[in-house]
C-alpha cells in the first residue's frame, strides 16, 4: 500500500472569482529571476507549443521536445471542426456559466468542477489570443467572427476556420514557439522521443529521450518538466488518431509514480468513414459540423440492399431525430455513436460492408444550394471522395464512429501538476477537464487554455520555492539508471528475434480492446479482455521480430516501445472499465442502462475520478478515489429528447 | 475546386474491389552519408481500395515476414493535413492526383501492372535521412526568422476589436492552408522554397494584424530563404506540385513586399503612402 493522498488543491471559496484570488495568492517568479529556470516541455500540439512559447515569453529557458521532424506536425493539426468560447457575440444567451454547465453535463457529471469553470473563463482569452496571432478564423461580410453551434450546444459559440481549425490554430501557436526559437529562448529537439522522467529527492529532475536519427539515450536536466503528448486512442489500434498518436510518454511517467486517472474514459466518434477492408491503417473522421446540415438515416429494414437514391422517404429511419426531437442529429457524441452502432449491429448497416449509417446532404443541398454546402463543407467533402469514390454531392456519406480522443490522462490537480511533484500534465495528456465524455469543440479549447493561460501561472507557484537551486547533474546515478534501462528496453525489442511484426501485435491488441472496451462494455468482455492481453503481450515478448539496429532511424523499434507500453495500458483501461460499475460518458456498461437504452449513472457509488497507481510490472494497479463535489451544477440524468 | 469537377488527371480509374499486381521501384539509402540506390520489390494484390502508404504498409509487413528491412518514410496524420509524408511517385511530388497528398493517393489511381518508381524529395536543403525520409528543417527556419506575429499570451484586445474583411479573411486562409510538405521545393527544378515562403508571409502580410511586422518579417523570411534554398525562377512547377493547390500569385506578393521592405523608411510606415 502507498502513502498517496490525493489532493486536488483547489481552493476555497466561490467558483467565480476562485481563480481570479488565486492567481493573486500563488507564489510569483520575479522577472529578473525566470531565467534561472530550465523547463521541459514534451510535446508541440496546441498544449505543448502554446505553452514553450508563452513560458519562454515569460523568461523562462525552455527546452521543447518533438519526436516529429517539425514542431508543427502534432496530430492537433489535424482537429476540424472549432473551438468554443463563452463570447456571446451572437447575443443568444451564451456566458461563461452557460459553457461551464453545459461542458459538465457533456461530460456527464464525472469532472471536477472548478477546472471546468476555470476552462470556460479562459475560453475568451484564447479567441483574443489566435486572432492576434493572425488566425484565420470564419467572418461574417461586416468583419466580425463568425460563430456555429456544434454537436451538443444549443447555442452559437464555436469559433472556425473551414474545417481546418485545429491546422490554424497550431500554426499558430507552432509560428508563437518558432519565434521564441529564434530568439533563442526554446532550445527545440525535433526527432527526439521522450522515454522516461526522472525522480530525485521526490521531484522530477528531468527526462531521459532517445535522438531518433542516431538512436542515441541522452539526459536533460530541468527545474519542472510538462508532458504535452497527447491521448491514447491508438490503443485500439484503428482509431482516427494519427499513426504516431501513443501513451508512452503518460504511461513513462505513470510507472514512475503519476497516477494514471480514468482511462477508461475513451470518445468515440460518429461521423467517421467506414473501413474498407482489412488493410486499413486508420480513420478518417468527417468533422462533426457536418451533422449540422447532414441527416443520419439507415433503411427502416435489415438487409435491404437497395442503393440510397431508391430507398423512398418512407422507409427510412432518422433514428436521431426520432429518438431526440429536441437535439435530433445533434446529440453529443457518445449518444450519437451508440445509436448508430444499435442501428448497424440490428443489420441496417450501409455500404459494401453494411458497416455503416447515411449522413445525407440531399435537403440541405435543395435548402441552401450546392454552393452554400460546398462553402461550408468544401475540404471535407474532397477527402471523403477521394477516399471512398463516392461524391457527397450526389449520394449520402456513409459513416460510422471510431476512437477519437480519451478523456483519461495523467491525474492532475488544479496546478495541473501530476503527483510527483514538478511534473505536469497538459492538454489531451491530463484528464482534468472534460468528464466522462468530451463535448465537440472543447479540445483544442482546453490544449490552448492550458498552455496559454493556467500552466504558465501555476508553474510559477512550483518554482518560486526552488530559487537559485541547482539543476541535478545528469551524471546522477539516477539519470544513468534511466538510461541504462531504456538502452536495454529497446536493444531488448531487437535481440527478441521472433516472427510477427510490431504492427501485427498492435492491431491484435487493437482488437480485442475495441471488441471488449469499445462503444459498449460487459463484465463477461472485459474479463475476458483482460485474460487475453497478458497472454498476448506474453507472446509479444517473446516473438516479436524487430529488424535493423538502434543507431540509426528504425521505424519499427520505435513502435516497438510504444506497442509496449499500449499492451500496458489496454489492462488498466478494462480494469478501469470492469470497476467502474454503471455507465457514464463514454463508458457505456451493458449492465447499466435505462429502459430506453440510455446510460445509467450511479452517483451514489461512483462519482469519483478513478486514479491508479502503478506498483509494479507483476502486481495489480491500486486504486485511489478523487471524491467529486457538484456544488454549481445539479446532478441530473443527461437527456437529450 | 467546384463540386462537380473530377479530383484527377489520371487515367480511368480502377473498378473498386480489384487488385492490382505492381512493381515497385525504390529508393534504398542507409543514411545520409550512404549511397543510395534503386530496388525492385513485387507488390502483388494490392486491393485499390488501399491509401498508397497503406500499400508500402503491406509491402514492408511482407518484407519484414521474409526478414528484410522495411522501407523507410515519413507519414503521420493520413489525413493531409499534418504535412509530414512526401514521394516522389513516378517522378511527381504525391503522385499523379492533382491537389492530393500522398497519404490522401488511392491505388484506385493505379493500373494493373504498374510499375511505380517512389523516390524521397529531392533539393539540396532536404538532405535525405534514410530511405525516402528528408530532413526539412530548413522550412522552419525561415518560420523561424519572422513568420509570426508578435503578440505574447494574454496582451491581446478583443477578438471582434479589428473587423477584417471576409475577403481579406478568406485570402489570407488561402495561403495559410499550406501544409509545409516540401512539395513545392522537391518540383523546382532550382530547388527553390518561394513558393512555401510567400504563402506564411501572404497568410501574414495580408491581415490587418501583421502590419506592424510586415516589412521586418518580409526581409528576415525572404534572406533566411535565399540563404537555404535555390533561386525562383518562375518554373511554376511548385504549383503544380502543391497538394493544397496554393496559387503562385502569392510569390508575386512576395516580391513586392521584399521590393517595398527594401525601400520602407520604417519609422514611417504608419503615414499612408
Amino acid at each position: 500500500m502507498s502513502d498517496i493522498t490525493l489532493d486536488a488543491k483547489v481552493p476555497d471559496g466561490d467558483i467565480q472569482t476562485l481563480w481570479d484570488e488565486h492567481k493573486f495568492n500563488m507564489k510569483l517568479v520575479n522577472p529578473a529571476n525566470k531565467r534561472k529556470y530550465e523547463i521541459i516541455v514534451v510535446g508541440t500540439g496546441l498544449a505543448g507549443a502554446s505553452a514553450a512559447a508563452t513560458l519562454a515569453q515569460l523568461g523562462y529557458n525552455v527546452s521543447a521536445f518533438t519526436f516529429h521532424d517539425s514542431p508543427r506536425r502534432a496530430h492537433s493539426i489535424a482537429a476540424q471542426g472549432g473551438i468554443n468560447a463563452a463570447k456571446n457575440y451572437h447575443g443568444d444567451g451564451d456566458s461563461v456559466h452557460r459553457l461551464f454547465y453545459d461542458t459538465v453535463k457533456g461530460g456527464d457529471f464525472r469532472s471536477r468542477e472548478a477546472n471546468v469553470y476555470r476552462l470556460a473563463q479562459v475560453s475568451n482569452n484564447i479567441i483574443d489570443q489566435c486572432a492576434a496571432q493572425g488566425v484565420p478564423f470564419a467572418r461574417e461580410y461586416g468583419g466580425l467572427l463568425d460563430n456555429r453551434s456544434f454537436g451538443g450546444a444549443q447555442v452559437s459559440r464555436t469559433f472556425y476556420a473551414r474545417g481546418q481549425t485545429g491546422q490554424q490554430l497550431l500554426l499558430g501557436a507552432y509560428q508563437a514557439l518558432a519565434e521564441q526559437v529564434g530568439l533563442g529562448k526554446v532550445k527545440l529537439y525535433n526527432r527526439c522521443e521522450f522515454l522516461d522522467v526522472v525522480e530525485v529527492e521526490g521531484r522530477a529532475a528531468g527526462i531521459v529521450t532517445r535522438d531518433l536519427l542516431t538512436g542515441e539515450v541522452q539526459s536533460h536536466a530541468a527545474h519542472a518538466v510538462v508532458l504535452a503528448t497527447g491521448g491514447y486512442s491508438n490503443a485500439f489500434f484503428l482509431s482516427t488518431n494519427a499513426m504516431a498518436c501513443n501513451v508512452s510518454a503518460a504511461w513513462r511517467a505513470h510507472r514512475r509514480g503519476a497516477l494514471f486517472a480514468n482511462p477508461c474514459y475513451t470518445q468515440i466518434h460518429p461521423t467517421c468513414i467506414p473501413s474498407s477492408d482489412e488493410f486499413q491503417s486508420k480513420l478518417t473522421l468527417m468533422s462533426e459540423s457536418l451533422r449540422n446540415d447532414g441527416r443520419v438515416w439507415v433503411p427502416t429494414k435489415a438487409g435491404d440492399t437497395r442503393g440510397p437514391d431508391q430507398i423512398p422517404d418512407s422507409e427510412r429511419d432518422y433514428f436521431l431525430e426520432r429518438k431526440y426531437p429536441s437535439f435530433g442529429n445533434l446529440v453529443p457524441r457518445d449518444v450519437a455513436s451508440r445509436n448508430i452502432k444499435t442501428q448497424v449491429d440490428s443489420g441496417k448497416g450501409v455500404g459494401p460492408l453494411k458497416n455503416g449509417a447515411y449522413l445525407d446532404f440531399a435537403e440541405s443541398i435543395k435548402r441552401l444550394s450546392p454552393h452554400v454546402v460546398e462553402e461550408r463543407y468544401g475540404n471535407l467533402f474532397e477527402m471523403y471522395e477521394r477516399i471512398t469514390d463516392e461524391n457527397p454531392y450526389k449520394q449520402p456519406m456513409r459513416i460510422f464512429p471510431a476512437p477519437h480522443y480519451t478523456m483519461g490522462g495523467l491525474w492532475v490537480d488544479y496546478h495541473l501538476e501530476t503527483t510527483i511533484p514538478g511534473l505536469y500534465a497538459i492538454g489531451e495528456a491530463n484528464f482534468a477537464d472534460q468528464g466522462a465524455n468530451r463535448l465537440g469543440a472543447s479540445a483544442l479549447m482546453q490544449g490552448l487554455a492550458d498552455g496559454y493561460f493556467i500552466l504558465p501561472y501555476t508553474i510559477g507557484d512550483g518554482l518560486a520555492p526552488l530559487l537559485n537551486k541547482p539543476l541535478v547533474d545528469t551524471n546522477h546515478p539516477a539519470f544513468k539508471a534511466a538510461e541504462a534501462e531504456v538502452t536495454e528496453r529497446y536493444r531488448g525489442y531487437l535481440a527478441t528475434n521472433g516472427t510477427r511484426s510490431v504492427d501485427w501485435f498492435h492491431r491484435e491488441l487493437g482488437h480485442i480492446v475495441w471488441d471488449n472496451c469499445g462503444m459498449e462494455r460487459s463484465r463477461p468482455g472485459l474479463e475476458k479482455a483482460l485474460a487475453e492481453i497478458p497472454a498476448l503481450y506474453q507472446e509479444f515478448k517473446t516473438d516479436l521480430r524487430v529488424l535493423g539496429d538502434d543507431r540509426s532511424l528504425n521505424q519499427s523499434l520505435e513502435r516497438a516501445g510504444r506497442v509496449d507500453d499500449f499492451f500496458q495500458l489496454a489492462e488498466l483501461m478494462c480494469r478501469d472499465a470492469l470497476e467502474r460499475e454503471e455507465s457514464c460518458g463514454g463508458h457505456f456498461r451493458v449492465e447499466h442502462q435505462t429502459e430506453e437504452g440510455e446510460a445509467l449513472r450511479d452517483d451514489e457509488n461512483f462519482a469519483y475520478v478513478a486514479a491508479w497507481e502503478w506498483t509494479g510490472p507483476d502486481t495489480p494497479a491500486e486504486l485511489h478515489k478523487e471524491h467529486l463535489d457538484f456544488k454549481y451544477v445539479h446532478l441530473a440524468q443527461r437527456s437529450y429528447k | 475546386m467546384t463540386a462537380t469537377e473530377p479530383l484527377s488527371d489520371s487515367p480511368a480509374p480502377a473498378a473498386p474491389g480489384r487488385t492490382l499486381n505492381l512493381t515497385l521501384r525504390v529508393w534504398r539509402q542507409a543514411g545520409p552519408d550512404a549511397p543510395g540506390a534503386f530496388e525492385d520489390y513485387d507488390a502483388p494484390g494490392i486491393s485499390v481500395d488501399m491509401s498508397f502508404l497503406e500499400m508500402l504498409d503491406v509491402v514492408n509487413e511482407r518484407l519484414v515476414e521474409q526478414s528484410r528491412e522495411p522501407i523507410t518514410f515519413d507519414h503521420d496524420c493520413r489525413e493531409g493535413i499534418c504535412g509530414t509524408c512526401s514521394l516522389m511517385i513516378n517522378g511527381r511530388p504525391h503522385g499523379p492526383q492533382r491537389g492530393t497528398a500522398t497519404c490522401q493517393l488511392h491505388m484506385r489511381k493505379f493500373a494493373d501492372g504498374d510499375t511505380i518508381v517512389i523516390e524521397p524529395w529531392r533539393a539540396e536543403a532536404f538532405p535525405v535521412v534514410r530511405d525516402l525520409a528528408v530532413d526539412r528543417a530548413a522550412f522552419d527556419r525561415i518560420v523561424e526568422a519572422g513568420g509570426y506575429i508578435t503578440v505574447n499570451a494574454g496582451s491581446a484586445p478583443d477578438a471582434n476589436l479589428i473587423p477584417i474583411p471576409k475577403s481579406v479573411a478568406d485570402a489570407a486562409f488561402d495561403a495559410a492552408a499550406c501544409i509545409g510538405c516540401g512539395a513545392c521545393v522537391a518540383a523546382c527544378p532550382n530547388g527553390a522554397a518561394q513558393l512555401f515562403t510567400s504563402a506564411k508571409l501572404a497568410h501574414l502580410n495580408l491581415l490587418p494584424q501583421g502590419q506592424a511586422e510586415r516589412y521586418k518579417r518580409t526581409e528576415a523570411m525572404v534572406d533566411t530563404m535565399e540563404e537555404l534554398f535555390g533561386s525562383c525562377t518562375n518554373h511554376g512547377e511548385c504549383e503544380a506540385a502543391c497538394p493544397k493547390e496554393i496559387p503562385i500569385d502569392f510569390i508575386a506578393l512576395l516580391n513586392k513586399d521584399y521590393l517595398r521592405a527594401k525601400l520602407k523608411n520604417r519609422r514611417y510606415l504608419s503615414r499612408k503612402p
